[in-house]
């Protein structure tokens, strides 16, 4: 057992530390929210130049190969530094490994490099009105015409879908499938052409960080099928199972520094000698440690065994309770002034709601460690 | 890094489950229990024999020259069996003798601790685990939580709920600081502490095992209670908090031998999510359990009243959370 890095990461670490004290990310823009996004992707096209857009990424295609340890030491450097996350996460992050996984070289060659320089972004098409986490029972349709699949439906909390030229679809191509997870297909759809509308979604934040996107006569080449027609379910799994292993650090250092933010503002006000605030700050401290702790634990198992532990399956869960908490006590501490409209403590109070809901509620992700983790039975 | 057992301690704990499982069943437990916490003299002597009191002692003190990290792994193991021996104290004691006391102390003491020819006390002087004929106390001060040797002490047995260990109140006696005091004597409560988090990972995790096993049995509406979403969502907080605790107390038992500049943190870490967690997963075990778990005869309230009184060796979890927040407040300055 050894918590600390290797010669390696140490060496990974120093070099990219010294290369974001080189190139800060700057202020982000206020206000504006497109502005705001074209800052996000200077700054990816930076990162790009210098070599740190997709350290996971084999060297073949740009990245650095980088471990599962190195992976998530940038993304905590990254979130220590203040810096951003890259434009085009969703690309680096799910559609770029997926391609990776399953796309035809031809598909490798054509897609890859705009993704790592933000040139194209990319947004993912999975959810649906009717389908949340119960993804399997999505209805938008594809349908085949000459070389040409015609996609008609409803996609639901896209993110970036008003920047992206890129859509990870997933729609139905066989409607008479025996089960409802056969008869799926992957698509890459070009989100510039009629028959794609993208309606901004007002969340409780007031802002508009998601979409609806409506598919009428949308069409999508047989070139850009990934991974084969029927076979989108699990190309759709393996873009899941990248969804939740890089973030992770990002948020949780995020976390870690409003939670260090919220002790500093609560010494101002003398209240940390307050028995009854220390003792739900001392919890939120050790809940941000159980988190980091548990996340590193979780990488050391798929490092060993290629799969994560029982453990794996807790810090989504870990994550979204602790900041929920920790921005329902800084409302408690701060009083009105956190309850304000545009007031940043405010802001996260509001955007916490949904981190128990996006990638996976915490209800279906108990299931999920029910079932698969601790073996017991489904009634469902 | 690598936050995971070695393959040698690995090995430790796969021999040590399977010893345990053979010489401490639950029904083994509860003889002892019952008969007034007297502690199974063939288990005792067969740790002694293989070294297990001494494994956090120097060879040239007669141990096995390992580890808070292997000491941790026999502790989880201990604590899954919930067996009764005085293996915690006396192996804690020895622990924080080595690594925190002076060459006099470590020379007097450490020979016949290791050997388990002599056993130790541990905890404070209202409560101190294996007091009664004990050679040698190691008990926390307060507030100081400096840890001091003491000798020659009355031990009153205290009848406490859990009867698979002994406990005592503690009066009198000749006591020196460990080592030379302050920081290093502090240090020895953390690893003490350490050492009990370690245990209660273990209890826990029997209790979440023995729940699992129980809920997939017991049918009821015709079906598999655990197929209930309730249960289900119950025994998934209980895995989370299990291995909340199981991730603190393998950094606070690595950060005392590899990083003890951590160790205060990690040992305050590891001691609040152990006070909590193992309460709170034995009390969940009690509860999937239904009637069942509420009988004298079923075997998981021996789990709970464990984790109870290790809570209470621990000073309760509120005390490490002022700590925490305290360093926390330190570092954001």
């Amino acid at each position: 057992m050894d918590l600390t890095f290797n010669a390696d990461e140490v060496a990974f670490r120093d070099e990219l530390r010294a290369w974001l004290e080189a190139n800060p990310a700057g202020t982000p823009p206020h206000g504006d929210e497109d502005a705001h996004y074209g800052w996000r992707r200077d700054w990816q096209r930076r990162l790009a130049d210098g070599g740190w857009a997709a350290v996971h990424w084999p060297a073949e295609h740009g990245g650095r190969g980088a471990t599962l340890t190195q992976s998530a030491i940038f993304y905590e450097q990254l979130a220590a530094a203040g810096a951003p996350l890259p434009a085009n996460v969703l690309g680096l992050l799910l559609a770029g490994p997926t391609i990776m996984t399953w796309g035809t070289p031809e598909q490798q060659e054509r897609y890859l490099v705009p993704i790592l320089t933000a040139e194209e972004i990319w947004c993912q098409g999975f959810s649906e009105p009717d389908a949340g986490s119960d993804l399997a029972a999505l209805k938008t349709r594809a349908v085949k015409q000459g070389d040409e699949w015609v996609i008609t439906g409803q996609k639901v909390w896209t993110s970036m879908a008003q920047y992206a030229k890129w859509c990870m679809l997933v729609a139905r191509t066989d409607a008479d499938a025996p089960k409802k997870h056969q008869g799926l297909t992957y698509f890459l759809l070009d989100m510039e052409q009629d028959g794609v509308e993208i309606v901004p979604l007002k969340q409780i934040t007031g802002e508009s960080e998601f979409n609806e996107l409506f598919l009428d006569g949308a069409r999508v080449p047989d070139a850009n099928v990934l991974g084969g027609v029927g076979n989108g379910w699990k190309v759709a799994l393996t873009t899941l199972m990248n969804e939740r292993s890089g973030l992770a650090f990002f948020l949780q250092v995020r976390m870690r520094q409003l939670l260090d933010q919220l002790i500093s503002e609560a010494g101002e006000r003398g209240l940390l000698d307050d028995p009854v605030v220390a003792d739900k700050l001392g919890e939120l401290h050790l809940r941000c440690e159980v988190l980091r702790l548990t996340a590193y634990r979780g990488l050391t198992a798929i490092e060993t065994y290629g799969q994560p532990g029982p453990e794996g399956s807790l810090t989504k869960w870990m994550w979204s309770d602790t900041n929920q908490q920790l921005t329902q006590l800084a409302a408690d501490i701060l009083g009105p002034e956190a309850l304000t409209n545009g007031a940043p403590w405010a802001f996260e109070l509001l955007r916490a709601r949904g981190n128990s809901i996006e990638g996976g509620t915490t209800e279906v992700l108990k299931n999920i460690v029910a079932e698969r983790v601790l073996g017991l039975p489904r009634l469902r | 890094m690598h936050f995971d057992l070695t393959e040698d301690q690995k090995e430790i704990k796969r021999v040590a489950r399977e010893l345990l499982a053979a010489r401490s069943s639950f029904a083994r437990v509860r003889e002892a229990a019952e008969g007034g916490a007297q502690y199974d003299p063939a288990l005792w002597d067969e740790l002694r024999q293989l070294g297990w009191p001494g494994i956090a002692v120097a060879e040239e003190h007669g141990g096995q020259g390992l580890g808070a990290v292997e000491l941790a792994v026999l502790l989880e193991e201990l604590g899954y069996a919930c067996a009764a021996t005085p293996f915690l104290s006396t192996a804690a004691a020895a622990a924080a003798i080595q690594a925190c006391g002076s060459d006099a102390q470590r020379s007097r003491w450490l020979p016949a601790l290791a050997s388990g020819e002599a056993t130790a006390g541990i905890g404070t002087r209202a409560l101190c685990a294996d007091g009664v004929g004990a050679a040698v106390l190691v008990l926390l001060e307060r507030p100081s939580g400096e840890a001091m040797l003491v000798t020659g002490a009355d031990c009153a047995s205290l009848e406490a709920i859990d009867p698979t260990r002994r406990y005592a109140t503690v009066s009198g006696g000749d006591g020196e600081p460990l080592g030379t005091g302050g920081a290093g004597a502090v240090a020895a409560g953390d690893r003490i502490r350490a050492a009990i988090a370690a245990e209660v990972v273990g209890v826990a995790q029997r209790a979440l095992e023995m729940t699992l096993a129980y809920v997939k049995e017991r049918r009821q509406f015709g079906v598999p209670v655990g197929s209930f979403q309730a249960v289900q969502n119950r025994c998934a907080q209980m895995l989370l908090e299990t291995e909340s605790s199981r991730s603190t107390a393998l950094f606070a038992a690595w950060a005392a031998d590899a990083a003890p500049e951590r160790l205060p943190e990690a040992s305050a870490l590891a001691s609040a999510a152990a006070a909590d967690g193992g309460r709170s997963v034995t009390a969940s075990a009690i509860q999937a359990h239904g009637g069942i778990g509420f009988t004298w005869e079923a075997d998981v309230h021996w789990l709970y009243k464990r984790a109870q009184l290790d809570a209470a060796l621990l000073g309760g979890a509120r005390q490490h959370r002022a700590r925490l927040a305290s360093l926390a407040a330190a570092r954001v300055g």
